[in-house]
């Protein structure tokens, strides 16, 4: 019963899409639209599919077929911009989260870093592309530094917060059952942070997300963001599509994968019940 | 040994400096606890029974006057006074097992030394089956059990108790005291408990410091004579019930004509 409940809630998920899709389809092959500005889904699908597979055909001198899987250009392009995504983010959340948790813990420091912090942190990203690509010339390097700077913030205040709100009573008693100054910090603190944390690492590899888009349109020839802007050149509206699909698909992985570490490394907090 | 102060509160002040005048919390509380004793500091609200508590915790130090315990003047907090908080507190993001054993392993105790002293208090304070959960999937009373246990761990010969069984229900409440009871005999502890509730102070202690509201001095020093197990329908347990309501009423009215008072300027 419970079973083809939820089954059915799912199907409830299915139409309206499914609606969409076939009403899509129907104008453009009405020829109410011109599919140079809006082709119809299943052209979308074909090239995508073009896209997905290798151009040359499977030769066996040349690699296992696995690999030869691999090699398509949307594989191609979804790795790069998952590596540069990935790389920038461990090098933004990587400086954010000891810097986050000494503002924290810290007045001193917190007086001493705030006004710069403060006055940096409005910019966005997107107004460093200028100075990223006149530090690091080309390619990845000021990608990099782009999301490594979108993830930065959000996991830096977060953090700064997560730390101010640990309850003094879990200090007490961690000082009670004799906890030095180091046991405090990775015993109590930095767990008792952890949710604020968390939520700064969700939010920070989105804007790292945007970022890695963003830079790729600008300063890489290759990766997704790239890849539909080249698209634009050839009027390939379809191959635009379906590489905004494939962001979409990437960026939801991602956030599946954190959400799902995130249940993980909550799994004691009350709210996630 | 048994009459020798352990815990000496020597004139010991507290004054907390606020925006508007400075509130005395405590002024020249002078007593000492020998070793063994169960002491109930009882009093209403306000009247800084969990100041002197935090003092001899060595949470927050005196203005004035210094607590000694086992000879040595308390300057900070430490493992051989455990305290057992009325919320708790125990760490949520760790197990049962990891509550219980932080204190051992900061101390860095053997591993099958630990491994057998969490095997003893699961036991003792029925939390077997427990061990693996986190705390937020307890009820009260099995989180204040786990609290008690992480104390016990470590063996300190005083443990104090700053209201541990005011959020729980009365069914709940009166099979913590007698297990604390049982605890408090078989392992020997001073335990100083902090309490507002009348029937609780009389029902566990051999002693209980009436305080006053502030500033909070002691207003009288009770030694319970009623033998164990207490019956709180037994006509010395009243009797001592009615004498000790009436003081704290007294306060409790001085306490709220204070605050009305207060209100008015």
């Amino acid at each position: 019963m419970a079973v083809r409940k939820s089954l059915l809630s799912q199907l409830k998920g299915v139409w309206v899409p499914a609606i969409v899709i076939i009403v899509w389809e129907a104008v453009v092959r009405a020829g109410w639209v011109n599919p140079q500005v809006l082709p119809a889904p299943s052209a979308v699908l074909i090239k995508w599919y073009q896209y997905l597979m290798p151009l040359e055909a499977y030769d066996p001198t040349q690699g296992s077929r696995l690999a030869w899987y691999f090699s398509g250009e949307l594989v191609r392009d979804l790795w790069e911009s998952f590596y540069r995504v990935l790389l920038g983010f461990v090098i933004g959340a990587g400086l954010a989260l000891p810097l986050g948790l000494l503002m924290g813990a810290s007045k001193h420091i917190y007086d001493y870093m705030n006004p710069l912090i403060q006055v940096l942190r409005p910019i966005p990203p997107i107004a460093y592309i200028p100075l990223a690509i006149l530090w690091f010339g080309l390619g990845n390097p000021p990608a990099v530094f782009l999301i490594a700077l979108g993830a930065f913030f959000p996991v830096l205040m977060n953090t700064i917060v997560g730390v101010r709100a640990v309850d003094s009573i879990y200090i007490r008693a961690g000082k009670n059952l004799g906890a030095g100054s180091f046991l405090m910090f990775r015993k109590i603190i930095v767990p008792a942070s952890m949710p604020y944390i968390l939520s700064g690492v969700r939010i920070g590899i989105g804007t790292g997300f945007i970022c890695m888009i963003v830079a790729e349109m600008i300063a890489v020839n290759n990766g997704l963001g790239y890849r539909i802007l080249e698209a634009r050149e050839y009027f390939w509206s379809d191959k635009i599509i379906a590489g905004m699909f494939s962001i979409g698909l990437l960026g939801l992985a991602i956030d599946t994968v954190v959400s799902r570490l995130n249940n993980y490394l909550l799994r004691w907090h009350r709210g996630l019940e | 040994m048994a009459e020798q102060a352990q815990i000496e509160i020597r004139h010991v002040s507290k004054v907390f400096k606020g925006s508007g005048q400075d509130v005395v919390a405590l002024k020249d509380i002078d007593f000492n606890i020998s070793e063994g004793q169960f002491v109930c500091l009882l009093g209403p609200s306000g009247c800084g029974k969990s100041t002197l508590l935090n003092a001899i915790a060595g949470f927050s130090l005196p203005s004035e006057g210094s607590v000694v315990v086992g000879g040595h003047e308390v300057v900070e907090p430490g493992p051989d006074r455990g305290m057992v908080f009325q919320e708790y507190a125990l760490f949520p993001w760790m197990t049962v097992e990891e509550n219980i054993t932080f204190g051992l392993k900061i101390k860095k105790a053997e591993p099958h030394k630990i491994e057998e002293k969490l095997q003893q208090l699961l036991k003792t304070l029925k939390l077997t089956d427990f061990r693996r959960r986190f705390p937020k999937d307890l009820s009260g009373g099995m989180r204040q059990r786990v609290a008690i246990a992480r104390v016990l761990a470590l063996d300190p010969p005083i443990m104090l108790m700053d209201e541990p069984f005011g959020a729980l229900d009365a069914l709940t409440r009166r099979s913590l005291q007698d297990e604390l009871l049982k605890i408090w005999s078989d392992l020997k502890k001073t335990v100083v408990f902090v309490t507002h509730s009348i029937e609780e102070a009389i029902y566990l202690a051999d002693r209980i410091v009436v305080m006053s509201y502030r500033p909070g001095t002691v207003k009288k020093d009770v030694h319970v004579e009623i033998p164990r197990p207490r019956n709180p329908a037994d006509p010395d347990f009243n009797n001592l019930k009615r004498e000790l309501s009436q003081m704290v009423m007294a306060e409790q009215n001085r306490f709220e004509q204070a605050t009305l008072g207060s209100t008015g300027d």
